[in-house]
């Protein structure tokens, strides 16, 4: 129990970390274009 | 007619009589009466612990049939908290409320959030060792995530019968955060690691990306744990409809009108079952106990993780936002940030520590997931 709970979220909260900085690196924040 | 105004005067002292019989209702009395004191004037948790000390006071006046089969808390009890509802619903408030842009600035804080809730596995086998049944030592365990309507909705889910004590001791142990967390903190870590000054976050998070998350969290979690998608999917909705923008007047009502609602009926349901004869037991001590320890442990455990994550990144990690990877939002945070700020005056640790903490608000809800969902691979839960 205490390894396959620990264990589990933690490596469910990795891979959640995992694939949030993915998609944090696939979609970028972009500065707002100032206007001329 | 004076036999008859006797009796008629009789009936009216028979509450007295009962009372004087059972000495387990005065107490549970004073109790209702201490817990509107902590609400009413310490202000700790009082949208909760003010609903509680009156349901409590309620059901454990004599002959009180609030929750009798007709009566009218039982009515709201077998409403909203048989059905699980409350809290599920309470959880879409949460999802609408939080921000989760510090722990996306900065997505390895979920691993603290995932290490703030070992105290929950380590005081489940402490309660499994101390003889209680399995189902209740998984209501005890869960008071270690730190988090009222996930503790509600499993105890409420396999061990009813405590779910007095259980969500008694999670509301009291989150208020008292931080009284509990700070010397924890100081024993675990050394004077320089707590004066370790952490570089501001500077990377904005999309709009794109904060839209994304509540979607992949739920179907990545969902598939991983689906025990507790129903945790994971409202809190998930709240979140989604707060960052797409959109549906405000829905995310309004889901964090002011709905949340506030069933805060009301949730916290007089729980009062009522603390009723004299159910509750003044040496286990319901040993459950506040319990709950103390895991409360303790995730403390622990959070501040060994930021340890660890300290020597991974060269002692860039100041390991006291560890103790921030518990789901008590925003108190947590705060907590760390005022620890680090006494040991190092340029220290500003709020929005690293926001990030574990948010980390947690998800950690808690995996973990319990997590939980239900080996459970029911071990064939102790359907």
């Amino acid at each position: 129990m205490l390894i396959c709970g620990m264990g589990g979220t933690i490596l469910t909260l990795w891979i959640m970390s995992l694939v949030m900085a993915f998609l944090g690196k696939l979609f970028p924040e972009k500065p707002e274009k100032k206007e001329a | 007619m004076a036999d008859a105004i006797i009796s008629g005067l009789g009936g009216l002292t028979v509450g007295f009589q009962v009372l004087a019989m059972d000495w387990r209702n005065t107490v549970m009395l004073l109790v209702g009466f201490g817990l509107l004191y902590l609400g009413i004037k310490k202000d700790c948790e009082p949208l909760l612990l003010v609903p509680i000390g009156f349901g409590c006071i309620l059901a454990n006046i004599p002959l009180s049939d609030v929750m009798s089969q007709e009566g009218f808390i039982r009515v709201i009890y077998d409403a909203g908290i048989a059905t699980e509802l409350f809290p599920l619903l309470i959880f879409v408030g949460i999802g609408a409320m939080t921000d989760f842009g510090p722990v996306l600035a900065r997505p390895s804080m979920f691993l603290l959030g995932a290490a703030g809730q070992f105290g929950i596995f380590i005081t489940l086998l402490l309660a499994l060792a101390m003889g209680f049944p399995q189902l209740d030592a998984v209501a005890i365990g869960i008071i270690g995530a730190c988090d009222g309507p996930t503790a509600i909705y499993v105890t409420s889910k396999y061990a009813p019968h405590l779910l007095g004590a259980v969500s008694v001791a999670a509301y009291s142990y989150m208020s008292l955060v931080p009284i509990i967390q700070p010397p924890i903190m100081r024993l675990m870590t050394t004077k320089k690691e707590r004066e370790t000054v952490m570089k501001p976050l500077a990377k904005p998070v999309s709009k794109t990306t904060k839209l994304l998350f509540p979607l992949v969290i739920t179907i990545l979690g969902g598939i991983i744990a689906p025990k507790g998608l129903p945790l994971l999917g409202t809190i998930m909705l709240g979140n989604l409809m707060r960052e797409s923008g959109v549906v405000s007047r829905l995310t309004k009502a889901s964090e002011n009108e709905i949340a506030n609602v069933v805060t009301l009926f949730l916290g007089l349901c729980i009062g009522a079952t603390m009723v004299g004869s159910a509750f003044i037991k040496t286990e319901t001590l040993i459950i506040l106990a319990l709950g103390l320890v895991a409360i303790c442990l995730d403390t622990v455990c959070g501040v060994l993780m930021g340890k660890a994550m300290r020597v991974a990144t060269g002692g860039k990690v100041n390991p006291l936002i560890g103790a921030a990877g518990i789901s008590a939002f925003p108190m947590a945070a705060r907590v760390v940030q005022k620890e680090g700020a006494k040991w190092n005056k340029k220290n500003y640790l709020l929005m690293h520590a926001m990030g574990a903490n948010a980390g947690g608000q998800v950690g808690s809800v995996i973990a319990a997931a997590v939980m239900l969902s080996v459970l029911a691979g071990m064939g102790i839960i359907r």
